[in-house]
């Protein structure tokens, strides 16, 4: 079964956000190397977003592109990326996600996605 | 019209409940098949019981029955692959001869997968009480004063969620195993203390949720006889149970410990619990149930208020305060300390903002400073509690309480 995790926190926050340039991001991209290497070819797919400033939202109405500069709502927590793991149930991936480095500074969303096939 | 004999039936029906799903769950793997195919069995045990008798192993007896109902389902409606194995399955358990001894494991799979933590907490609730318990959705419904339209859709919506997200029901391993267990608990616990102390309106005709949390606490502890917080928890539930009588006058007034006739208070509930919490305290790994159960059976074990042993139990709210670090407990640690050292002392930990702030909207605190006020001879005071606390309270026997205690102050 496949499970999205949705990355949430603060990305105004420098202890969970913190620019490249400083050395707390160094420990955050390890955390994150060595949740690579343990969820392994559990990750089936998986990648960060820019933050919410580059967002632009995009909405059809009566046939018209409506574009909306920023995200689709304004929360204190924003997307700030995602994976899709392959789990046997919602408690492995409950597990898995509570190992992404995020989860201890923000909070993960696990959405189960669902199988058509 | 229900008779005796229909009455004896529904207990044995509801006494097997809990092992007829958790091993209808196991054969079947779908929490919805397999609490169909057990309400039609026990429908069916219901009708044919009353001609034939009670069979001598009722439990195997609806089990083979629904098992057979969910057989003949499955043929009729599902397709594929799915239709395939799950019929394989079953009509290979059919085929063996021996009857299924139903397992210990199944019934606790089924506790862990009601009260799984991404549930709500009402959800859980209501899980437990429908598949461990057996309760229809109606009767769930009165219990928590909701309309069955809500309690039906709380269900199914649990059930969807635990479906499409695969929430697994099984037994969880190592470390993970007593802090799941601490879910269930907690989940039995409010069930019960919605029955106990129903927050809302009349009670009359209301489902009685606290001996269903009974029954299912004695389901688990059958089931996990050396774990001490189970079987201190069914103590603690036992202890507040023998005082049902009490609590209450003849009028529906509610009557506080102190003042309640203690003859009434039903002996063998209590030997039962002190049985049980000796049982939990001798396998020597502590924690808050046992200490909650502990402090009941020193009120249990003291012939009125003045000489209980309020030493004790104010230390007993200390070292549960170290687990549970919650404004309720501290609250109810002063009022043991203003038993033990006198109500000013009490007064003075309730005006700890600790307490006062996080509790200014708990009817409790209130009416707890009343009395303390009012043993001080402080009238003021006291009626400034007392009103205060019937702003807050919900519960009709309790705003007679107040009413009639304000009314004694004037």
């Amino acid at each position: 079964m496949k499970y999205a995790c949705l990355i949430y926190s603060n990305e105004k926050d420098p202890v969970s956000n913190p620019d490249p340039s400083t050395p707390e991001f160094g420990p955050i991209m390890e955390g994150y190397m060595r949740f690579g290497q343990e969820a392994g070819d559990k990750i089936l797919a998986g990648e960060p977003l820019q933050d919410t400033s580059t967002a632009t939202s995009v909405q059809v109405r009566d046939g018209e592109i409506i574009t909306t500069d920023g995200p689709f709502a304004e929360t204190k927590e924003q997307l700030g990326g995602f994976y899709i793991l392959e789990c046997d149930t919602l408690d492995d991936a409950i597990q898995l996600a509570a190992k992404i480095p995020h989860a201890s500074m923000g909070t993960v969303e696990v959405r189960p996605v669902p199988d058509f096939g | 019209m229900t008779t005796p004999v229909d009455q004896t039936i529904a207990r044995v029906v509801r006494d097997e409940w809990p092992q007829l799903m958790a091993t209808l769950y196991r054969d079947l793997g779908d929490l919805d098949a397999a609490q169909d195919a057990a309400q039609e069995a026990a429908e069916i045990a219901l009708t044919r019981w009353l001609d034939d008798g009670i069979p001598d192993r009722p439990g195997a007896w609806i089990t083979t029955v629904a098992r057979r109902r969910a057989l003949d389902k499955i043929r009729r409606e599902r397709v594929g692959r799915q239709k395939s194995e799950l019929l394989a399955r079953l009509e290979r358990i059919e085929d063996e001869k021996q009857p299924r001894i139903p397992h210990v494991d199944d019934q606790l799979q089924l506790f862990f997968g009601c009260c799984h933590p991404a549930l709500s907490v009402e959800a859980q609730m209501a899980l437990t009480l429908r598949s461990v318990g057996g309760l229809t959705t109606t009767e769930i419904a009165r219990g928590f004063l909701v309309t069955e339209a809500t309690m039906a859709q709380r269900l199914v919506r649990a059930k969807r969620k635990i479906a499409n997200a695969t929430i697994p029901f099984r037994i969880p391993d190592g470390g993970e195993l007593l802090d799941r267990l601490t879910v269930v608990h907690h989940v039995l616990y409010l069930v019960f203390n919605e029955g106990a102390y129903a927050s809302t309106g009349d009670d009359l005709l209301r489902l009685d949720l606290s001996a269903e949390a009974i029954r299912l606490t004695r389901v688990l502890a059958s089931v996990m006889p050396d774990d001490p917080e189970t079987l201190a928890l069914l103590a603690l539930f036992l202890f507040i149970e023998s005082r049902r009588e009490a609590r209450v006058d003849d009028s529906g007034a509610v009557v506080l410990m102190a003042q309640q006739d203690r003859s009434q208070w039903r002996r063998p509930l209590i030997d039962e619990a002190t049985e049980l919490i000796d049982r939990a305290v001798r396998l020597d790994r502590p924690g808050p149930y046992q200490i909650e159960a502990a402090i009941n059976s020193l009120h249990a074990e003291a012939p009125n208020a003045d000489a209980t042993d309020w030493a004790q139990i104010v230390l007993l709210y200390e070292s549960l305060a170290v687990h549970r670090p919650t404004p309720v407990v501290a609250l109810n640690h002063a009022v043991a300390v203003a038993m033990h050292r006198g109500p000013r002392a009490g007064l003075d930990l309730m005006d700890n903002p600790s307490i006062a702030e996080p509790l200014d909207l708990y009817h409790y605190l209130h009416s707890a400073r009343g009395e303390l006020s009012r043993q001080l001879g402080d009238h003021r005071a006291a009626a400034e509690s007392y009103d205060r606390a019937l702003e807050l309270v919900n519960n009709d026997t309790e705003r007679r309480f107040l009413r009639e205690r304000l009314r004694q102050l004037v």
